[in-house]
């Protein structure tokens, strides 16, 4: 065994401690040492996206980073996204526009889409397009994510001018 | 898909970064964006004994405009290259050319500095940079230099940076007035390598002559190529259709391209006389704004 | 007619949200890799890197050494169990683990477990292999030299010919040749791709020493056939084998057949007593797993001056790889391919088809294909476009004097096939009008005469599905019926069980929906569950888009059974006689006296509490289904493209895809099927390979090359319907999941051709990629 080193990370909001080797990529150590098995590992080459993690506050991909390299930082996986109980509005959004199928690049896509909106919440079509670009999907042809993004941007411009 | 063992150690000074480098000699690798690192690690095509992680070390960040030059630090995010204002509205090359880096992930990550030095002749803000006439400053045990960007790409991997030595800022001098850039990359889908791309910079005098040139080309050679043949072509011509097609023609000719997955070299060298056109007659538009 | 439901009940026809969305959208699916076991280990094979190499010696101390590495299984390791080999789903065998030689650059050798997966990809690298390489054969045309090497040592006729299949007339077709007026040439070939399912294969096998169980998570589309096959193979009793496929993140048909990983992990796992988990890599997944097509066709079309067509005549060569692993109906070597025949009313037909070895990852399977149904609609539809081409006829026209007509049906296809009911001229018609086709048209002649190049693709496909019949069909000697057990529980809701497994389609919500309109059970009181085969009645799975077919029809004969009881208790509850009780969706109530009903809810309740005398308690059904025969789903699709003459680029700038597949149960989910089936086709039609150079090293074997679509390449696609309902099925459904992947291939490589056929372009073979048709632009002097 490697020279292992501990490492303190915040995922989720919450302070995550473990002793590691240093080659551990951050997806493994987000679905087998902190035991979130939401984030999905779909390629071998970083060309998938669907371990897309939010790191700081913007989306990266989790298996072409080390968990060392997190340590001291904050992550936000897909289930972090509920706030009280309840389903952020993109997560409702891909539910109402039957944005996901197989729900395996699910996760990464939502997450993509969540720094986007809030780096731009109102994107055009195109816009969304170029912000998920980065995510694969097998199932859905895109068409129904990019409503349920459109969805969402809605609704959160609506609470965001009712508040 | 699983990287073998290394030791890692995170520096929080330039001087610590560069001791470690020196230490570690060719068992070390230097870790900013990761973007390509950790890919060829997980492959096992690169093994660095020692990752040294350069993200703590102060310093390296920032895009600004100082003493003449436009100033990019050696760990400025793709990311922030695409959304700075300063970048899209007075180098807009450069907005170009981060934009179609990769995918939005990768940019949050990737860093210029290191699309520079890890000498990937498929990268490309190399070709970019070389239109730009840019220079590298990078720092070592022996203290810092700068190495113009003609002597900085070697060969396919190898850049003119030594071992301990860290690329530290990118410096672009600042164009005069009318002038403007463009890049073009022609990729098989969002995400990957240029097919082949091609990067022109122009500056035109007031009768629409050119006074400044410099074409920079992606993917079609071991390195990232200048168009020499092309660029003296253009230089003191008015830059109309015919001036334009016949540097296209020259830069085609002195790319290098090989057949791959990506196409036939015959198809890539057709793509740099088209793209050449097609970024010179924008650079042209942009200059006379 | 289908009763219409409230949306309450959410019967057929409703766009239900659906049920499977909560868990999945929270990150709480559960698939392969999330099962975490207590004693977990993990396995990593060893690879070839060889196409064909002779296997001197394996050296396994050095990953023996490593701490952490707990065995490694060779190929003699498991020979001795008699598991070297195991049989493929066609008539042929595969090697587990390779003894004696490797037939294939990335063949399963060996099996490293570990205690953690780092560990294990660690001592992978530590296994030393001494090859002997030996000449290599990847060109399938090369096949049958004598010259090229033989591959299949193990097999007793020495020959890298595998099948020879024919059907029709041979000499009659042959005559209709010798006295046609036009005849329209085309070769074409399907390029061997893969389904790429973002999820790849893998399975935790847990096999318990102390029961003798095993119990197998697994990445399966068919967990029965599964679970049958492994008891065959591996000798352990069927009633201790339970396969659990549980989330599962798309399959499209690479998740159909058995790979050597789950073989060795199920071994790993008995003889070491603890849980192993074995979950391959991308690169793993495309370069050994099942691919798709890799036909290679010749299509003839005899027909009169007037456009008429007469006679069909086609050969095709099939790339097998090193096994023939593909997964077809046990009777059927190509398939389904002989629906080649398509929309079309030819007179005379003859289709044959040879299929050979080749030191390339082995296979066939289905990817979304309906069973060779993606290759002959592929290569119909292309000739139709040659044949109009060469008559200088507008393909539309063409298409529309030779479509079958619609009071033909059932027709009988001079290949054999009786297609249950179509209207393929009123969905062309439909396709034409929302794409505005004369007007593009004009378009067209406009911008050619300026030198601009725009094209217009059509691709009117009949496809097969929902196999099959047990009369003719069956996989591997299992007889592809299908299944559904539903029991009512006392307060009125429901679950069901399916044979099938859902990998997206969304069984859980829609095949809910069929229970519902038959039983009037709000659909949001059924539960619908797949994949355990402890707990499921057996079927053959998903995939040849059969679900709905044959399942779906299962699950509405099962209620239609629950309702005849239920009309007895209702009967005996309002003391009348079951003749005189009328029927809609959730109640019974007497004929003339509406007030006097029962609600399906209060017959539940009373099969538990107050049953008739003489009737059993419960309120339960099972019916395995036999599909009298396939159906027959179509469409018409068009796609526009536009070229930039400078690069070669092809941009999709409209795409109408109208699809018949008879009564539709969820809209909601039908459409989202069309999106992604079209995106896969794109993909297909534009981008994708796996090649082999040739030493046999294999090209686009990882994402980086292999190249998926993302949302920026993607158009937006336009959707329609005509509902022609199939006259056998229960409720008139067909089945759709494949259309779009089956039909839109032919629009997009035609609209390409299309756009160049000015310049005397007749064919290009897909991926028709922009350096193709660059260098196409530059013969001809446009381009370059």
């Amino acid at each position: 065994m490697a020279k292992t080193q501990k490492v303190h990370v915040k995922v989720n909001g919450q302070k995550k401690e473990a002793e590691i080797e240093p080659r551990l990529l951050l997806a493994h150590f987000i679905r087998d040492v902190v035991g979130l098995t939401g984030t999905h590992m779909g390629c071998d080459t970083s060309n998938c996206g669907a371990c897309t993690v939010i790191l700081d506050g913007r989306p990266i991909k989790s298996c072409t980073y080390f968990a060392v390299q997190a340590d001291g930082h904050e992550i936000l996986t897909i289930e972090g996204m509920m706030r009280d109980g309840q389903l952020h509005p993109l997560q409702q959004g891909f539910h109402e526009e039957h944005g996901l199928q197989c729900g395996f690049c699910t996760p990464g896509m939502i997450l993509s889409a969540h720094a986007l909106l809030q780096q731009n919440p109102s994107p055009s079509e195109d816009e969304i397009r170029w912000g998920i670009s980065g995510n694969l999907c097998r199932c859905t042809g895109y068409q129904n994510i990019v409503k349920a993004i459109q969805n969402a941007a809605a609704k959160m411009q609506q609470k965001g001018a009712a508040a | 898909m699983i990287p073998p063992q290394f030791e890692y150690v995170k520096p929080s000074t330039i001087s610590e970064a560069i001791a470690l480098l020196q230490q570690h000699g060719d068992d070390a690798k230097v870790l900013s964006g990761g973007q390509s690192l950790i890919p060829m690690m997980k492959l096992r095509l690169a093994r660095p004994a020692w990752l040294i992680d350069i993200n703590a070390v102060p310093g390296l960040g920032g895009i600004r405009e100082d003493g003449g030059y436009l100033k990019i630090g050696g760990l400025v995010r793709e990311a922030e290259l695409e959304a700075s204002a300063l970048i899209r509205a007075k180098y807009p090359i450069i907005h170009d050319t981060a934009r179609v880096i990769a995918d939005p992930l990768v940019r949050n990550l990737a860093t210029a500095g290191g699309n520079l030095a890890h000498g990937d002749p498929a990268n490309d803000h190399p070709a970019t940079m070389i239109a730009l006439g840019a220079e590298v400053v990078a720092t070592g045990s022996k203290g810092t230099r700068v190495i113009p960007i003609d002597s900085f790409f070697v060969s396919i991997f190898t850049t003119a940076l030594e071992p301990a030595e860290i690329l530290t800022e990118i410096r672009i001098p600042i164009p005069p007035p009318s002038s403007g850039g463009a890049y073009f990359k022609l990729e098989r889908k969002v995400g990957d390598f240029a097919t082949a791309g091609v990067a022109a910079q122009v500056t035109v005098d007031g009768s629409g002559a050119c006074q400044r040139v410099g074409i920079g080309l992606t993917n079609v050679g071991p390195t990232p190529l200048r168009a020499k043949n092309a660029e003296t072509a253009l230089r003191g011509k008015k830059l109309d259709n015919a001036v334009i097609d016949q540097a296209a023609q020259l830069a085609a000719a002195e790319s290098q391209p090989s057949s791959d997955l990506r196409g036939p070299e015959e198809y890539k060298r057709g793509l740099v006389k088209e793209l050449t056109r097609r970024a010179l007659v924008r650079a042209l538009e942009r200059a006379r704004r | 007619m289908i009763a219409k439901t409230s949306p309450e009940i959410g019967g057929i026809g409703h766009s239900v949200k659906r049920k499977e969305d909560l868990r999945l959208i929270q990150g709480r699916g559960n698939f392969v890799d999330d099962v975490h076991l207590p004693g977990m280990v993990y396995g990593h094979v060893v690879r070839s890197p060889f196409a064909h190499a002779r296997i001197k010696g394996v050296n396994i101390a050095n990953a023996m050494a490593l701490p952490g590495v707990l065995a490694v299984i060779t190929g003699d390791d498991l020979a001795k169990a008699g598991l070297a080999w195991m049989p493929t789903l066609f008539h042929d065998k595969q090697m587990v683990l390779a003894t004696g030689k490797v037939l294939f650059q990335a063949q399963e050798v060996a099996f490293v477990v570990a205690e953690d997966r780092y560990t294990a990809a660690d001592g992978a690298e530590l296994v030393e292999v001494d090859y002997e390489e030996l000449p290599v054969l990847v060109d399938p045309h090369r096949s049958l030299d004598p010259s090229s090497p033989i591959l299949r040592e193990d097999r007793e006729e020495k020959s890298n010919h595998i099948f020879h299949w024919e059907v029709g007339d041979r000499g009659e077709t042959e005559q209709a040749f010798q006295r046609a007026e036009v005849k329209a040439h085309v070769d074409a070939v399907f390029q061997r791709c893969h389904p790429a399912p973002l999820e790849t294969c893998g399975c935790v096998a847990d096999f318990n020493t102390a029961t003798g169980r095993l119990t197998i998570w697994l990445t399966s589309q068919a967990p029965h056939a599964h679970r049958t096959l492994f008891a065959i193979v591996g000798g352990i009793p069927e009633n201790n084998i339970r396969v659990i496929s549980p989330d599962i993140g798309g399959g499209f048909g690479n998740k159909v057949p058995i790979y050597p990983g789950y073989v060795c992990a199920v071994v790993a796992s008995l003889k070491l007593g603890r849980p192993v988990k074995w979950i391959e890599t991308r690169s793993e997944n495309l370069q050994s797993t099942g691919f798709a097509r890799d036909y290679h066709m010749t299509a003839e079309i005899a027909a009169g001056r007037d456009g008429k067509v007469k006679a069909l005549r086609v050969k095709t060569l099939a790339d097998h790889g090193a096994f023939n692993a593909a997964a077809q109906p046990s009777k059927f070597p190509a398939g389904l391919f002989s629906i080649c025949t398509g929309s079309y009313d030819f007179q005379k037909a003859f289709c044959e088809v040879d299929g050979v070895y080749t030191n390339k990852a082995p296979g066939g399977i289905a990817y979304r294909c309906s069973f060779r149904v993606t290759e002959a609609a592929y290569l119909i539809e292309r000739a139709m476009d040659v044949l109009a081409h060469d008559l200088k006829t507008d393909p539309a026209e063409l298409r529309l004097k030779n479509f079958i007509p619609s009071d033909r049906f059932p027709y009988q296809s001079p290949l054999g096939w009786s297609y249950d009911s179509g209207d393929y001229a009123a969905a062309m018609n439909r396709a034409l009008e929302m794409i505005g086709y004369r007007e593009l048209r004009k378009e067209q002649a406009e911008k050619r005469a300026k030198g601009e190049l725009m094209g217009i693709g059509i691709s009117s496909f009949t496809e097969i599905v929902g196999a099959g019949p047990a009369h003719t069909f069956d996989i591997a000697g299992i007889k592809m019926f299908d299944s559904c057990e539903i029991r009512v529980h006392p307060t009125g809701k429901a679950i069901a069980r399916f044979g099938t497994k859902s990998q997206g389609q969304g069984h859980e919500t829609a095949f809910g929906q069929i229970v519902a309109q038959e039983l009037g059970i709000p659909v949001a009181d059924i539960t619908v569950e797949e994949g355990d085969t402890d707990t499921a009645p057996y079927g053959l799975g998903t995939y040849a888009s059969r679900s709905t077919p044959t399942a779906g029809a299962a699950g509405a004969m099962a209620a239609r059974k629950i309702r005849d009881k239920a009309k007895k208790i209702a009967a005996y509850l309002l003391e009348a006689s079951e003749e005189d009780l009328e029927w809609e969706p959730g109640k019974f109530s007497v004929k003339g006296a509406p007030g006097k009903a029962k609600t399906i809810q209060e017959i539940a309740f009373a099969a538990y509490t107050d049953v008739p005398p003489g009737l059993e308690a419960g309120l339960e059904a099972v019916h395995y289904y036999d599909p009298p025969n396939l159906t027959f789903p179509f469409g018409t699709y068009i796609c526009v493209v536009d070229i930039d003459k400078g690069t070669g680029e092809i941009k999709v700038r409209r795409f109408v895809a109208v699809d018949d597949c008879g009564n539709i149960i969820n809209p909601m989910i039908v459409e989202g099927q069309i999106h992604g089936g079209l995106t896969e086709g794109l993909g297909i039609a534009f981008m994708q390979l796996i090649a082999y150079d040739e030493s046999g090293n294999v090209q686009g074997g990882n994402f980086m090359d292999y190249l998926v679509p993302t949302a920026v390449e993607t158009p937006h696609w336009e959707t329609d319907k005509t509902c022609t309902p199939s006259p056998h099925h229960p409720f008139g459904a067909k089945g759709v999941g494949e259309s779009p992947n089956v039909g839109s291939p032919a629009a997009f490589v035609n609209a390409v051709v299309d756009a160049l056929a000015h310049l005397g372009v007749r064919h290009i073979d897909m991926p028709v990629t922009p350096w193709k048709v660059w260098q196409i632009l530059k013969q001809k002097g446009i381009a370059g």
